[in-house]
């Protein structure tokens, strides 16, 4: 299976765009599993540095979860005001707490202007792009979070820590 | 016809895995409960396409579950007038309880008594193990199965597959253009 459609500048990346490997997330805020490897991605980027894009896209079972697609809404309204990042960190950081209002906090606490962050998140602004990345993900081949795709490719091994860095690795990050 | 123990640990060779009803069968027909006082049949559902999902048991882990997949993608199958049906061996009480923990949106269905009986006639039935192939059908609007597909009992084997062959579909089977959501 490999990425549909591969990554765009509409997607969210860290990291340089002409870095040899790009790593692909496919992952829900509220999935505990999503929550397990939020340290592990974040170690491989600290390991790996620029050789590494990084690209997160929402694949919210919302019916199994029932704050993750508000949760992945508030991660793309914080995209729109350029703190997505920021908001994706602390939802993973705060999987506990993912009602409503603390969404609505955590838009404080990284300073976006709450007045449009509540506004984009009561109008649904964001849902259209979510689905889109969840039907994304359904052609990708996603079948349950997270999965990723290396240089565009599915990762069916572990992602623990050292299966996902030698396979990141083999793909042509070594050096 | 009471079963023979001894014969039922002996797996025979048809009845295992990748004999599946291939695409061009007529599906074989059912009727089998839904709840304990409600049943559904195949041909309730005659001129839309169908999704036959037959499955090993309820009660999977939550992440990477077929069901639970499916059930975020019931709008997708609705672009396609598609109706998806869950199958296993699990009795209604069962299926009640799981549907209800998952919130799941679709008709579960008990392949009960006799045990795995529609499985077998779709060619998905386990007889070693008991309960049914990880098993998917896409029936058309006349009863033609038009795709099928067996995974690995442990993997998921997503949703792409079902999608393909939707699309795949003559137009007329009431594919709603552009019926984005």
């Amino acid at each position: 299976m490999s990425l549909t459609p591969p990554v765009t500048e509409r997607d969210h990346t860290q990291g340089p765009p002409n870095a040899p490997v790009t790593l692909v997330e496919y992952g829900d805020y509220e999935c505990p599993h999503c929550g397990h490897a939020y340290p592990i991605v974040k170690a491989i980027q600290e390991q790996i540095g620029d050789n590494l894009r990084f690209v997160y896209r929402n694949f919210p079972l919302s019916q199994a979860h029932p704050h993750a697609e508000h949760a992945a809404e508030a991660a793309e309204a914080a995209g729109a005001q350029g703190r997505f990042w920021d908001m994706h960190d602390i939802l993973f950081e705060r999987q506990e707490a993912l009602d409503d209002p603390d969404l609505v906090d955590y838009a404080g606490a990284i300073g976006l202007d709450t007045g449009r962050f509540i506004k984009d998140m009561e109008e649904g602004v964001f849902a259209d792009r979510v689905q889109e990345d969840f039907l994304s993900g359904v052609r990708s081949g996603v079948n349950g979070t997270p999965s990723f795709f290396i240089n565009g490719a599915r990762h069916d091994g572990s992602y623990d820590y050292e299966t996902l860095l030698a396979a990141i690795e083999k793909a042509g990050a070594g050096g | 016809m009471p079963p023979n123990i001894q014969q039922a640990t002996q797996p025979a060779a048809h009845e295992t895995a990748h004999s599946a009803l291939p695409p061009g069968t007529p599906a074989p027909d059912f009727s089998l409960h839904s709840t304990p006082d409600q049943s559904v049949s195949l041909t309730d559902f005659r001129g839309q396409p169908v999704i036959l999902a037959f499955y090993p048991a309820d009660w999977s882990p939550v992440c990477g579950d077929e069901m639970a997949l499916f059930n975020e993608m019931l709008p997708l199958f609705q672009r396609y007038n598609a109706e998806l049906i869950g199958i296993s061996v699990d009795g209604v009480w069962c299926h009640l309880a799981f549907a209800k923990d998952r919130h799941l949106r679709f008709p579960l269905l008990s392949d009960f008594e006799p045990k795995g009986e529609v499985a077998r006639q779709y060619g998905a039935y386990r007889a070693h193990d008991g309960f049914s192939e990880r098993a998917l059908f896409v029936i058309d609007g006349e009863g033609i199965i038009r795709w099928s597909h067996v995974s690995p009992v442990g993997i998921n084997p997503g949703g792409e597959g079902i999608l393909a062959a939707l699309e795949a579909l003559p137009r007329h089977e009431g594919h709603t253009e552009g019926g984005a959501r």
